[in-house]
């Protein structure tokens, strides 16, 4: 693995910072140094332009209500371009929950003004008013033959368009729009989730995952080596554990 | 049972229906709290005060307007309980006979069932000429208490995120807070904590008298920002803020280097901390003169906290000698550094609810150089906040290469024993143990704790609470679980 590095820009870090937003981060700097892969980060704040070719993935938070309008408008200004070319180029995204809603075309507040998205992604979210109900607590998804388990936290319901599927199956918890059933995004090699906070810590099938897809674009057929998730994997199952039985309740 | 009060009177009855509806609703309540105690349903904190309401919606207004000294409430992410018992004691040696909640019982209900404990049960707060209210109110139900019991004075101590999934976000709290202080009487006195830029902001919407406090000693302080701080963008034009000095978390000396707003001067304002193994050192300076005090609490939360009770003693004009008298003779609340001796280790716990608090705990932890027993629990029930990804935002950094013995416990006591795995925290040698059960986790922890040394619990809320009755149970017995 000698000269491998992945190089992550985090957007907005001060901004996006809610909801342990930090263990995501760490997570793919630790997975990363267990292999002998080096790990750079930029962290790119308001009006820092964004050089997608520089990076193997762009991974964006959640924020509060006043930071996420600060970060639509430069989104939409600054970085929107370069990020629907890298997209094109096979650049990894992560973008979790108010980073996600910021992928798609557009966010309804819940005083039904439209808020521009940076189109990354064919989806848009609409909030259907302060009276509807929160979509809080314990979640499970069903990805890729194993499961993906974490926690949500949103008013606004995303709905994805014809050419862009849901990352996976709800099994407990509300997902997209406690509708259809589906969870999250994947468009080429872009990945939008509402499970937020420390999502890969305990996901380390997922993070290893989103690891190969960003190194794959320069490293063909790149396969990251096993290491020891016993810890890892004990969390993911009480965490599932945890959400089932709470969903039986609900 | 709890039927309207309007089938109590018969049609034509000549007496004033709202004194016999009160009446009423503290004699049940009382009912309530007596049987609550008498079959251990609880220590009668919430009930009695649910029943009170239920049957006289305007209860808290009507008692607490018997108060003779009116009423002072304290708000605020971090520091109420404490803060609240510190200003009781100083009450008290002011000669004063305070009303009070108790810890955690925050809401309506709780203050309710406060005054109902204070009331006769033909519904008058007995000896009322010398009562002051004290009530510790939770950050959201502060505008309906404010509307009931018209204060005084309201404390905000500061404003950190907490519990996402049940406050809402911290600018939601920050609204509700201005606008519930625009609300307060003319002649209520707002005391701020200056060195938090959102409650600073504060004074702006008050009408009346602002009382201001903050640290002045900086010796204590963090080196820079810590990543849980939230309020680093400045209320008036929304550039990030300076700091000269950080205290923890976005508390310190800040300045937005754009438009000028700054940290306020302080009224009253600590000039000296220093904390120790048992107990800190505060020199404190108050509108007529300095006072000195020993607390029996450490760490600079709680210098936080005893400056934010002189704060409020000098609002209420109460004198410097009851506030020295009153924090030197303080002792550790319900959870908060609350010590028991267990098998011959002292036992200290000291609850943490969120990052902020968290991180301060774990510095005055390991400001004393030892390396520390640890047992920590983490559980997600309603009361602790559901959604633990807190965990991800504290610097449990701190830690590394400073335990001796590390146990985790708890409902989420594998997502707790993952962070700490990211910490590098390896429990002294061996991996970190993991045993979600706590009386189990317990026994384990002070096994693992050297005779003579401290075990350090560190709990969430609900947490705290199963562990404290454990503890209490076991203190001054020997180390039995070394029989089992």
């Amino acid at each position: 693995m000698k000269g491998l590095a992945l190089r992550v820009a985090h957007l907005f870090p001060k901004l996006m910072n809610i909801y342990g937003d930090r263990g995501n981060i760490l997570c793919l700097q630790r997975r990363c140094q267990a292999r002998g892969i080096a790990f750079e980060v930029d962290g790119l704040e308001l009006g820092d332009p964004l050089k997608a070719k520089d990076y193997d993935l762009v991974f964006v938070g959640g924020a509060q209500d006043r930071e996420q309008r600060l970060v639509a408008e430069d989104l939409v200004k600054v970085k929107a371009k370069p990020l629907r070319e890298a997209v094109k180029r096979n650049v990894a995204v992560l973008a979790v929950c108010g980073g996600y809603q910021l992928m798609g075309r557009f966010y309804r507040t819940a005083e039904g003004e439209e808020l521009p998205g940076s189109k990354v992604l064919d989806l848009h979210t609409i909030h259907p008013g302060a009276q509807a109900q929160r979509f809080i607590g314990n979640i499970v998804v069903e990805w890729n033959g194993t499961t993906v388990v974490g926690f949500e936290n949103h008013g606004g319901r995303t709905f994805l368009g014809d050419g862009i599927q849901p990352l996976g199956r709800v099994v407990a918890g509300f997902g997209n729009n406690g509708e259809d059933g589906g969870e999250g995004a994947v468009y080429r090699n872009v990945f939008g989730t509402y499970l937020h906070g420390s999502l890969l810590p305990k996901n380390p099938k997922f993070a290893d995952h989103v690891i190969e897809t960003a190194l794959r674009r320069r490293h063909k057929d790149f396969r990251l080596s096993e290491i020891d998730d016993a810890l890892e994997d004990a969390a993911h199952a009480a965490a599932v554990r945890q959400a089932t039985r709470r969903s039986i309740i609900r | 049972m709890l039927n309207s009060s309007s089938s109590l009177v018969a049609p034509g009855c000549s007496y004033n229906i709202s004194v016999i509806q009160r009446t009423a609703a503290v004699a049940a309540a009382k009912a309530t709290a007596a049987v609550s105690r008498r079959f251990r349903l609880g220590g009668g904190t919430a009930l009695p005060g649910l029943v009170a309401e239920r049957i006289d919606p305007d209860v808290i207004q009507e008692l607490s307007a018997q108060l003779n000294l009116g009423s002072v409430i304290i708000t605020g992410t971090n520091g109420k309980t404490t803060t609240a018992r510190l200003l009781r004691s100083i009450v008290k040696e002011a000669g004063l006979k305070p009303v009070a909640n108790r810890a955690g019982s925050n809401m309506m209900r709780g203050i309710a069932a406060a005054l109902v404990d204070a009331a006769s049960w033909s519904g008058d707060i007995a000896s009322a000429e010398r009562r002051l209210g004290i009530f510790e109110v939770d950050e959201a139900t502060l505008p309906l208490v404010a509307n009931a019991v018209r204060p005084r004075a309201v404390l905000f101590t500061n404003l950190f995120r907490d519990q996402l999934d049940r406050y809402g976000e911290v600018e939601t709290v920050a609204a509700v807070w201005r606008a519930a202080v625009s609300e307060l009487l003319a002649e209520a006195t707002v005391v701020l904590n200056v060195d938090d830029p959102s409650v600073a902001a504060l004074a702006s919407a008050a009408e009346g008298r602002v009382v201001k406090y903050g640290m002045e000693d900086t010796s204590s302080g963090a080196a820079k920002l810590e990543h849980a701080a939230d309020a680093r963008w400045c209320t008036a034009c929304g550039s990030e803020l300076g700091y000269a000095a950080v205290m923890y978390g976005h508390l310190g000396h800040w300045r937005c280097p754009k438009c000028g707003n700054a940290r306020p001067e302080p009224d009253v304002f600590c000039g000296l901390f220093q904390t120790g193994a048992n107990g800190s050192h505060v020199t404190l300076k108050l509108p007529g003169g300095l006072v000195e005090a020993s607390l029996p609490l450490t760490g600079l939360y709680n210098a936080y906290n005893a400056l934010a009770a002189a704060a409020a003693a000098a609002a209420l004009g109460l004198g410097r000698a009851a506030v020295q008298r009153g924090l030197n003779s303080a002792t550790a609340g319900f959870g908060r550094q609350e010590r028991m001796f267990v098998g011959g280790r002292d036992v200290q716990i000291m609850l943490a609810k969120n990052p902020a608090g968290l991180n301060q705990v774990l510095r005055t932890i390991t400001a004393n150089g030892s390396e520390a027993d640890l047992l920590v629990l983490l559980n997600d029930n309603i009361a602790d906040g559901r959604d633990v990804s807190w965990i991800w935002d504290v610097d449990f950094e701190l830690l590394e290469g400073k335990t001796h013995s590390v146990t985790v416990s708890g409902v989420r006591a594998w997502d707790m024993a993952l962070r700490l795995k990211y910490a590098g925290i390896d429990g002294g040698g061996a991996t970190t143990h993991v045993e979600p059960e706590p009386a189990q986790a317990l026994k384990r922890a002070l096994s693992a704790t050297p005779e003579g040394s401290t075990l350090y619990v560190i709990p969430t809320y609900t947490a705290m609470l199963e562990v404290r009755d454990l503890l209490a149970r076991w203190a001054g017995r020997g180390a039995f679980w070394e029989a089992e």
